[in-house]
Parts: C-alpha cells; structure tokens; sequence
C-alpha cells in the first residue's frame, strides 16, 4: 500500500490535462517576475513559438540549485560570479548576457544618515557610520550578493551591526521592501521591482546611478549531458529568441510609467 | 445441539479485583434459566462469559455441538441500534450469520411480524420508542433462529407496559424452544417468567433451585435477604 | 510608538483601498482559475486522504496489535507537521535528482495533491480514530454479539456514523485550502499552472499589493464558509433522517 498506491492515484489525476501543449520549466529570480517583465516578454515568445514557458521564481539561490538538480531547463538569474562557477563545474551551457539593470538605495525620506548622492560606497561609508537601519534579504540571492559586494567595496563588515541596526530578513526583495517600509530602514533594491513596488511608505530613492549599481543578468541551459531529459531544443529556442533582435526590443520595451527597466545588453 | 453448556472452574478477574469467583455449572436445554443478583454481583459478567464475548481469566467455557457462536444471540439493557430502518438492521444481522441475499428481507419482515413492529419496518431504528428499539432487537435475534438467547436486564430501561410486550416476546420465544438464559434484578419478572433460579452473590453461585421453591423457601441467607429486598446492591 | 502609529494609519489605508478595487478584483477571469486550482487540488487532496485515512483510522480503533498506542501518539502527532517540511520533503523526492524524478511531476498540480495529502492524512486518521472509537464503545458488544468482527466490524461502524466523520473531513480540508508552505515549493507557484490562492496572496505581499492579496484572502475564507456551512446542513438533514 502507502506510497505505490499513492503515486498510482497521482498519475491518474495527472494523465489528463499535461498531454498537449509544449513548455519548458525556466527557473528565474523573484526581480524579474515581480518586476512585471515576464508577464510582458513570454507571451510575446509563446505566441511566435507555441512553446509555454513556466516561470518558477523563487531568487537567484533556488533557481540555480532547481536547474543544478535538473529540475528545470533553463536559468534566468543575476549572479554572473554564481553562474560562471556553474557552467565551469558542468551544470549549465550556453550561457549569454541578456540584460541588465541597476540597483538603488532607498531610504527614508528624511535620510537620518546623509546617505543621498550618486556615489553608493559612500553613502554605505554613511548608512554603517550613523547606525541607521538597513534591511538586508540575507537569502544569497543575486542581490544579497551584490550588496555583500558593495560593503566590502565600502570597507565595511555589516555583521558589526548585525542584530542592532543591520537587519537580514531572509527573504525577498518584496518583503525585504516591506519590511524596510515599516521600519523606515535604508535597504539595496534592483529598480524593476522597487518601480512595481506599491507598499512604499515613507521611502524613496536615495542613491542611484553608480557604475557600481550595474546588475547584469544572464540566461543559461541546463547541461544536457547531466539531466538527459532536459528539453534542449525548446531550451534554445528559448534562449535563442532572449538574444535575438526581437527579444532584446521586446525587453527594451517593457517600461512601468514611462521609464524603462532593463536595459537588452545581449552580445551581437 | 450446542447445550448442554458447562463452565468448568471459570473465573473472571481485572486488576487485583475478582468479579467471578471459580464456578462449575451446567446449563442444559428447556428450563428457562433466571440469573438472579443484586447490582454488581456479576450477573452481567457472567452472562458475557457464557456467550463468549470477554474471556475466563481461568477455566473454560465448553459447549456441546458445533458452531456454537452461531447458534445463540443476545440482547442488551439498551438495544444498539445501526442509523438504518428497522427493517435495514435485521437485514443487517442476517447478512452478518451468511443468510442468502434473496432470503433477507423476507426472514426479517417475518422476524418484524412476529414482534409487532411490521408497521414500522421502514422507520429509522433510533427514533423508535425505547420499548420499540428493544423489541426490535428482539426481532433481530429471532430471526437468526438461535438456540439460546441470553438477555441481559432487558427491561431495565423501559416503563411498565414497555415491560410488558417484552416479556410477552420472551415468552413467545420460550414456546417456540429456544433456550432463555436472562439476567435480572426484577423480582416479579424473574417469577413470571423464568422456571430455575442461579442466584450470585459477589461473585459466586450461592444457590441454584427451581423458580418457585427459590422464592418460597430461599436455601441460603443471601437469597433470603435479596428477596426481602434488603440486598439491593454489594 | 512611531511603528504603531505608522502601521495603524497604514491599516485603514489599505482597508479602504480594498473597498475600492474588490469589484474589480472579482471581476478578473484570472482570479478564478486561480479559485477553481485551488479547488481542485484541496479537494483532490481532501478524497484522496480521507480514502486512506479512514479505513486507516477506523483500524486504529478498532484493532489490537503491539505498538498500537505508540502508532496512535505518533499519528497524533503528526497532525502537526510543518506545511513547508511537508513540501521539502516531497520537493527531494519528486526532484529529478530525487528517487521517483522519472515521473516528471515536480511543478504540477499532482505534485501538489501528493504533498497536501500527505499533510492532511494524519489529521483525518486522527480525529476518524478518535469518532470510531468513541462509537465502538457503543456498538463494540452488539456487533460481536451478532458475529461481526474486525474489518467488517469496523466499516460497519465507520459506515454508521459517516455524517460525524464530516467534521474530520473538514478539518482536513481546512488545514490543505489554508496552507502556502507545501505548494509553494512543490508547485513553484507558475502563473497560469500551479499558483493557488494561498501562493497568490504570498505573492502579491511579498510585492507590496497589499490590497489585492487582502481581497484574495476574504475570498479564500468567503469560499471555506461556504463549504463549511454547506457541509453543517447535510450533517443537520441526516441526524433529522437517520436518527
């Protein structure tokens, strides 16, 4: 009984509706499905290719370790240093820049701690300097990644202030930003979801346009030679098409009130 | 023939407490058998050791014949009752003793006829009236056609005229052969309509007579005290 | 104080922009395909647990083995296994990298029908257990009696009191239509494909839309009462039948 039985009944709930249509699984982060770009861009695909695209989107972290278990077929992430390591080791191919946006501080619109400016090392010099609450998503994501980055470009060890004014939440960027939010807290936020984000509070953008904001992503397959049963063909196309001249327009023209996310940066 | 029915040195203990001491009798075929006692003397426990639903903590129950399991029925101070029609929970018992499906119904209206309760054959069987509930699970153990029927205190709950109509099926059964074996603390009941007596006193078998030199000439203290009524419970 | 101050303000701004946007809301086709999913599978879950879990509980009851009260500590329990633990665990196993990834059932409702059945078959055995043993008391004599023992026994009882059995049903049903942590991680949340209720709302939190996920949540428990009250007046029309 117990298991076999169980999983017979399963199959038979699933032998229906999974027949027909074509997908493939693309494991991406919580930015860009948050952000709204999914929802502008796959249509697009899956009306040129009939190929349904299933987005699970859970941070750079869990999408890589979905596509290094074979669990999907494609990555979508921003963590070029993570993702250069995969492919080396074997469990991605084929992969190419697509886009990339930036990152912002935001924080109070008071700014307790002077942080405002275009220059983030500084502003962080600030932020650590007057104690000032700083939500971190501490999850290793692509953007937790960059934000150890940018502190140690600063100088700085946050987990100093871990506990007293330096905050991990663990989580993703929405609820990082929901939490910051409610504390009045200064935090690091790529710009598509803080553009799509409704829950603002008293924040605002306090810190922007530093090169060193630049966040770069990367789309990659699946290595087939791991995982056998990866939907190579399909996989391509897709990652074909994000490169492609139509894809790239297509990322160029996703805007949320008039002002464009991410920037196609895909090599000719 | 399943009777003659011996218990040989039967004894029933829970815990350190013993509720029937070692007891050696013989129940044989015809004379309607009235376990008498006050509460707690061990009637009830003696009855279910008889028809097997608990187990002797020593000795054995032996009854003669085949298939005795089959063969005796009982019913309780309070009928039980399944959320079904009337008609439904005799079905019910026959379907449980290996009766053919086609034969069912017919077996259990004639059961339900012979109570009285034909009329009310397609009536839920729990929201019949106490005296009704307990004359249908006289039905439902006439129609398994048992050899012996034990009864336990099934007067107990109901009002006089309740009382009444089952002892009038009682009787009904006695005619009709099947041995009576039945617990009671009914002084009046006992008389009307049992022929020997097996009185217990905590626990033991303290005087065994026919029904009317029992209540006349009682042999034993106990049984003189009971009968006086002084002896409600131990 | 400034926190409280801020979060109560907050509050009834979010209270009186969901006002505004509920129509709207229940308007989007959107919506109710994610209420149908979620609808099949917690109900799917719901048959596929009780198909098990009452036979299995009804045996507790009634059966006598070694062990016997140690199973029912432990089926006790587990009732209280953690939704997310649930999910992980049935993450591994279906994972490609996992023992039974040939299925290829990660990511789809099924997966998620497995993982709710596997959180709510404890909770159903459970309370079933406790509801037949409770009625065995009652009838445990009169069936012997008339020659009824083990597997037929118990179905027999079982049978009799299914309308009480509901409240274990429900139960179950409640704790699959509320959890998140489970078909989050066996589901992955696809839009279109395995996003439930529950995963919507964490979703339009974790985006700040507070309003939206706030008017799928009234519409989530709106859809439980229902259910709730649906399943009172069959129980309520039985006892007026059956007795």
């Amino acid at each position: 009984m117990g298991l076999t039985w169980r999983i017979l009944l399963i199959l038979l709930l699933a032998a229906p509706a999974y027949a027909q249509q074509k997908f493939i699984t693309v494991a991406s982060t919580t930015s860009t499905e948050q952000s709204g770009l999914f929802n502008h861009l796959l249509p697009i695909f899956e009306k040129k290719t009939g190929i349904q695209v299933r987005v699970v989107a859970q941070g750079t972290g869990q999408a890589l370790s979905i596509g290094k278990r074979g669990d999907a077929d494609v990555a979508f992430v921003h963590d070029k240093a993570a993702e250069e390591k995969l492919v080396a080791e074997g469990f991605f191919v084929d992969r190419r820049e697509v886009m990339y946006n930036d990152f912002i501080i935001v924080g109070p619109k008071t700014d307790t701690a002077r942080a405002r400016g275009n220059d983030v090392v500084s502003g962080l010099k600030r932020i650590a300097e007057a104690r000032a609450p700083f939500a971190s998503r501490g999850d290793k994501s692509g953007t937790h990644a960059a934000e150890l980055r940018l502190w140690q470009q600063a100088g700085i060890d946050p987990m100093q202030g871990k506990g007293s004014w330096y905050r991990e939440t663990g989580s993703g960027m929405g609820p990082t930003l929901n939490t910051a939010s409610g504390m009045n807290a200064y935090a690091l936020a790529d710009r598509g979801t803080w553009l799509s984000f409704k829950n603002r509070g008293e924040l605002e953008i306090v810190v922007e346009g530093d090169q060193r904001l630049f966040n770069q992503y990367g789309v990659m397959l699946v290595n087939p030679a791991k995982h056998p049963h990866v939907k190579k063909a399909d996989g391509m196309t897709f990652i074909d098409w994000v490169t492609s001249r139509e894809g790239q327009n297509a990322i160029a023209g996703y805007k949320i009130g008039g002002e464009q996310l991410f920037f196609p940066n895909a090599a000719k | 023939m399943i009777l003659p029915l011996a218990l040989q040195q039967v004894s029933f203990s829970t815990g350190n407490r013993t509720i029937i001491e070692p007891l050696t009798l013989e129940i044989g075929a015809g004379p309607s058998t009235i376990i008498l006692g006050a509460n707690g003397a061990g009637k009830s426990v003696l009855m279910r050791l008889m028809h097997g639903l608990i187990a002797p903590t020593s000795g054995r129950v032996a009854w003669s014949g085949s298939d005795a399991r089959r063969k005796q029925a009982m019913v309780f101070q309070r009928p039980v009752m399944l959320r079904r029609s009337a008609l439904a929970n005799v079905v019910y018992a026959l379907k449980v003793a290996g009766i053919a499906a086609q034969e069912r119904e017919r077996f259990a209206l004639e059961a339900l006829a012979e109570v009285g309760l034909r009329q009310l054959a397609h009536r839920p069987a729990r929201v019949l009236s106490g005296g009704e509930q307990q004359r249908l699970a006289l039905a439902r153990a006439w129609a398994l056609h048992p050899e012996v029927l034990f009864l336990d205190e099934p007067t107990a709950s109901l009002d006089p005229s309740a009382t009444r109509e089952i002892e009038a099926v009682i009787q009904a059964f006695d005619a009709s052969g099947t041995k009576i074996v039945m617990a009671t603390h009914n002084l009046g009941q006992a008389r009307r309509l049992g022929d020997e007596v097996l009185f217990i006193h905590q626990g033991r078998l303290v005087e065994r007579s026919p029904v009317d030199r029992f209540f006349t000439q009682p042999g034993s203290a106990e049984a003189a005290a009971f009968i006086r009524g002084e002896l409600p419970w131990v | 104080m400034h926190e409280i101050a801020y979060f109560g303000n907050h509050l009834s701004k979010v209270g009186s922009l969901h006002m505004q946007e509920f129509p709207g809301i229940v308007a989007e086709a959107r919506l109710w395909q994610i209420v149908w999913l979620s609808l099949q599978v917690s109900l799917s879950a719901v048959a596929l647990a009780s198909l098990m879990g009452l036979p299995l509980g009804a045996a507790m009851a009634v059966g006598r083995f070694p062990g016997r009260r140690a199973v029912i500590v432990l089926l006790n329990a587990l009732m209280g296994l953690p939704p997310v633990v649930v999910g992980l665990a049935v993450y591994l196993l279906l994972s490609r990298a996992g023992p039974l990834g040939q299925l290829g059932l990660l990511f789809t409702p099924p997966a998620m029908v497995f993982a709710q059945t596997i959180l709510i078959l404890p909770i159903i055995a459970a309370l079933c257990r406790q509801a037949v043993e409770d009625a065995w008391r009652e009838y445990e004599e009169q069936l012997r009696s008339l020659g009824a023992e083990g597997v037929g026994a118990a179905l027999t009882v079982l049978w009799d009191i299914r309308f009480s059995l509901l409240t274990a049903v429900l139960a179950g049903l409640g704790r699959a239509s509320a959890e998140v942590g489970a078909v989050m991680i066996v589901g992955g949340n696809i839009d279109g494909v395995t996003r439930v209720m529950t995963t919507a709302i964490a979703l339009e939190t974790s985006k700040g839309d507070l309003p939206l996920a706030l008017g799928l949540g009234i519409v989530l428990i709106t859809i439980v009462l229902a259910l709730n009250a649906a399943a009172y007046l069959v129980k309520e029309a039985a006892q007026r039948r059956y007795g």
